[in-house]
């Protein structure tokens, strides 16, 4: 298993995933072996940022003070042209069905992704 | 076999100065006085986690603070399921002979022993730690999710949603132990603050001090027995983000087991009892289950199908939604007020014929299923 390639959740602007040798599965939650057929062959790769709206809720009430901050924010799931899906922020107003491409934002103090409509 | 011989339920809102203990011993002896037991006969401890006062041994100081010393004991956390995970464990130790009397219980006095931003944040902990959590969702956030996708397939709108909170108000106005007796309406929730679109304040459970017990145990103790029937779970996943597809969710997986395990078919069902944390939790489950066909839940409602004279009563006592959520407990009295009913003793709120009762409990974002049939015998 080679190193881990830099990416949003360590404050990289990018979005990183798995892809499977063995059986072409592609995975998002980092792992050091295939979840789908045990194979520790992993190819790191970076995704294009494009996908399709797969799920949204706006967020109007915050836990933290400085989530709080920010809302209304919305969080939306991401089936990714590549194949997977994700978790990240995106545009108030996006709906299902919606062709996005991923930007980077600062969100209580970290870098997250964040989806907004194809024009 | 197992037979519920015993439950007990405190009410549910704020308990002041009570602890986590207290709720759990208040509710415990309760339990073990409806099945006619002595504290010394309890054999068995299975209790719920905890997050006001979190604890790697709690069975253990549970039993000690109760002043018992049981020869089985410890916790169990499935988030939303434990409480069922909890008796279909019991089931099968009672069944298996490790113990006679396993006592389940849980209790938490999430509302005044914590704020409500505590509970909120170690919730959303649930989402994975490097992909989701920083993104800043809460647990309304995560089901919101499924539910704009639900409505998105099968057409299922707000106000569909509002009729299920609407519902367990209804039922909770006439249970004294329940957190809410104001009645609401469709417009109520809709007008309701947004919290999680498109979730709004009274699409979501409250937050609760309580507690709730049962007594599991090899024979029953009293002239009616409430037999579990069978019982089955499913784990598809943890993270909303890796959950499959809506046809796939585990509740059509654990209730397809629980049907073989016992058995029993939809149609035998008179007494339906499930998980409710928010209005889409419950309008899910219900087309899982077979409770309703897809997308038709909440005409259901509407049309008195799941109230306390309809055809398929359904948390008379008000569920997650109305009676109130404190934590493992909170899914716990599903099954206290499913005993009442099924030994008659509900009184306003007792229906017909409650002999056979499908529970059904979901932990983590619709990530852990357990599906039970009880049955009453004489």
């Amino acid at each position: 298993m080679s190193e881990k390639v830099a990416d949003w959740t360590t404050g990289t602007q990018a979005i990183v995933y798995q892809h499977c040798v063995a059986c072409g599965s592609r995975q998002y939650f980092r792992r050091r072996f295939c979840a789908a057929c045990g194979a520790p062959d992993l190819v790191q790769e970076c995704a294009s940022g494009a996908g399709t709206v797969y799920a949204t809720s706006l967020v109007c009430r915050a836990a933290t003070p400085e989530t709080r901050a920010h809302v209304p924010y919305n969080i939306v799931l991401v089936d990714t042209s590549e194949g997977f899906r994700m978790m990240a922020h995106g545009d108030n107003d996006l709906a299902i069905g919606d062709k996005v491409t991923a930007r980077f934002t600062q969100f209580a103090g970290r870098l997250v992704p964040y989806f907004e409509r194809v024009k | 076999m197992s037979f519920i011989t015993g439950v007990g339920l405190t009410s549910y809102g704020k308990h002041e100065g009570s602890s986590s203990l207290d709720l759990m011993s208040e509710a415990a002896a309760m339990a073990i006085a409806d099945a006619g037991l002595q504290r010394a006969d309890v054999d068995g401890v299975l209790c719920g986690y905890n997050t006001v006062a979190p604890h790697i041994m709690l069975a253990t100081v549970f039993a000690e603070h109760f002043g018992i010393r049981p020869s089985y004991a410890h916790a169990v956390q499935v988030g939303g399921a434990t409480g069922l995970a909890m008796t279909m464990l019991a089931h099968h130790l009672v069944d298996a002979g490790v113990a006679r009397h396993v006592l389940v219980v849980s209790g938490e006095n999430r509302l005044t022993g914590q704020s409500r931003d505590a509970s909120i944040q170690a919730l959303a902990q649930v989402g994975h730690p490097d992909y989701e959590v920083p993104l800043g969702p809460t647990i309304p956030a995560y089901y919101g999710l499924v539910a704009s996708r639900y409505m998105h397939e099968y057409g299922v709108t707000q106000e569909d949603l509002a009729e299920f909170a609407v519902l367990m108000r209804t039922h909770a106005c006439c249970h004294p132990g329940a957190q809410f007796h104001e009645p609401i309406t469709v417009a109520d929730v809709m007008a309701s603050k947004p919290v999680a679109m498109p979730l709004k304040l009274l699409d979501c459970c409250p937050v609760s001090d309580g507690g709730a017990a049962f007594v599991v145990s090899r024979e029953r103790t009293g002239e009616t027995g409430i037999l579990v029937r069978g019982c089955a779970q499913a784990h598809t996943h943890q993270h909303v983000t890796a959950a499959p597809r809506l046809s796939e969710l585990g509740a059509e997986i654990s209730i397809a087991k629980a049907k073989a395990a016992s058995g029993a078919a939809i149609s035998d069902v008179r007494y339906a009892a499930v998980y409710d944390s928010f209005t889409i939790t419950l309008a899910m489950l219900l087309e899982d289950l077979g409770l309703a066909k897809r997308g038709e839940a909440a005409a259901r409602v509407r049309s008195g199908h799941f109230g306390r004279d309809g055809k398929m009563p359904l948390n008379t006592h008000g569920g997650l939604l109305s009676y109130g959520h404190c934590g493992v407990g909170g899914a716990m009295a599903h099954l206290v007020e499913t005993h009442l009913q099924m030994t008659g003793r509900a009184g306003d709120r007792q229906v017909l014929d409650a002999s056979l009762a499908l529970l059904h409990g979901d932990g983590g974002v619709l990530s852990s299923h357990v599906s039970m049939f009880l049955e009453r015998v004489r």
